[in-house]
């Protein structure tokens, strides 16, 4: 398999992630203190840096069944999360993730907490917000960077992938100095949740001592139809929905993420 | 001993979610295929993607009742 549909499936995914973090530090930023914001972003970043410097060399080391095997099941697992969760929002189930509406809960909490300092950081609730955010989201980026990378003997074209999509959404918050509400963010959970997914399948039953058919290209069949197979579910979800009057809500849309 | 149950409900989180069953479908399914190849001798590529398939399913079909 060539590095170029790692780097898109790494970079679709660390977009969705690096949306959500850049609400939480623009809320932080424009509401609060932009030095402390960046301070907690900083330090946020070093964190997750250390933990790719430290995980990927080290789990590149693993026999690459034992590897595929764990990694696989913890990738299907993973990706089945997104998969309902995009299919619940898609069907109206749970209500989608607005990025507009979680700024706005961000500087309404942001404004009315009060300010304090410690050492050399100005606003501890900036810095705390900023890190937590980036180093909360940027865990996800780290998960899908190391497996993907790792199981392809590849982590620098996983790192390249997602540092491309932090640099493209950050540079593009700046540009806008609003959160990206326009970017079709439920649909690129959607793929991402079909990508990680149809890897965690491939990958995982590779471990588990299975030959596919085709070797690699099967993965081009298996990701159309983890991608028919979801679709599938999200008709036969919509269908039951559009006859019915407007019911309660169910427990599933109180949460969010 | 209250931050080490944090961190471990923080893990299940990030990693098995919402529904712990769809965790043990795809566990069950990777020992089961394991199991088929190595001590039956069946090549069962087909086995993992059909119970993801199904556990999606149970779980949407779960969360869309209650």
């Amino acid at each position: 398999m060539t590095a170029l549909p790692l780097i898109l499936t790494v970079f679709v995914a660390c977009a969705v992630e690096a949306i959500e973090a850049l609400t939480i530090v623009l809320a932080a930023g424009l509401t609060r203190e932009w030095r402390s914001t960046f301070q907690g972003m900083a330090v946020a970043l070093v964190v997750l840096a250390a933990i790719v410097a430290a995980l990927g060399p080290t789990i590149t080391l693993l026999p690459l069944t034992a590897l595929r095997l764990v990694v696989g099941a913890l990738l299907a697992i993973f990706g089945l999360q997104w998969l309902r969760k995009a299919i619940l929002r898609a069907t109206g189930y749970k209500s989608l993730h607005d990025e507009a509406s979680a700024y706005l809960r961000e500087v309404a909490a942001a404004k009315a907490a009060a300010a304090s300092s410690r050492g050399r950081v100005h606003d501890w609730y900036a810095f705390t917000l900023s890190f937590k955010g980036v180093l909360l989201e940027g865990l996800e980026v780290v998960f899908i960077v190391i497996t993907f990378g790792a199981n392809q003997r590849n982590v620098g074209a996983a790192v390249i992938g997602a540092a491309a999509a932090v640099v493209v959404v950050a540079v593009t918050g700046v540009l806008v100095r609003a959160p990206l509400a326009k970017v079709p963010e439920n649909a690129m959970k959607f793929v991402v949740g079909i990508m990680l997914t149809s890897f965690g399948i491939f990958w995982g039953a590779e471990g588990a001592g299975v030959s596919w058919p085709g070797q690699d290209a099967a993965l081009l069949v298996l990701v159309p139809v983890v991608a028919l197979v979801s679709l599938g579910y999200t008709v036969l979800l919509r269908r039951p929905r559009a006859v019915q009057p407007a019911s309660a809500p169910t427990s599933e849309e109180v949460t969010s993420s | 001993m209250r931050r080490l149950r944090s961190i471990g409900a923080f893990w299940y989180d990030f990693v098995v979610g919402d529904d712990w069953r769809v965790a043990v479908v795809v566990v069950a399914a990777l020992a089961l295929t394991a199991v088929l190849v190595h001590a039956a001798g069946v090549n069962a590529w087909w086995l993992l993607p059909v119970c993801v398939f199904a556990a999606l399913a149970w779980s949407l079909r779960r969360a869309t009742r209650t």
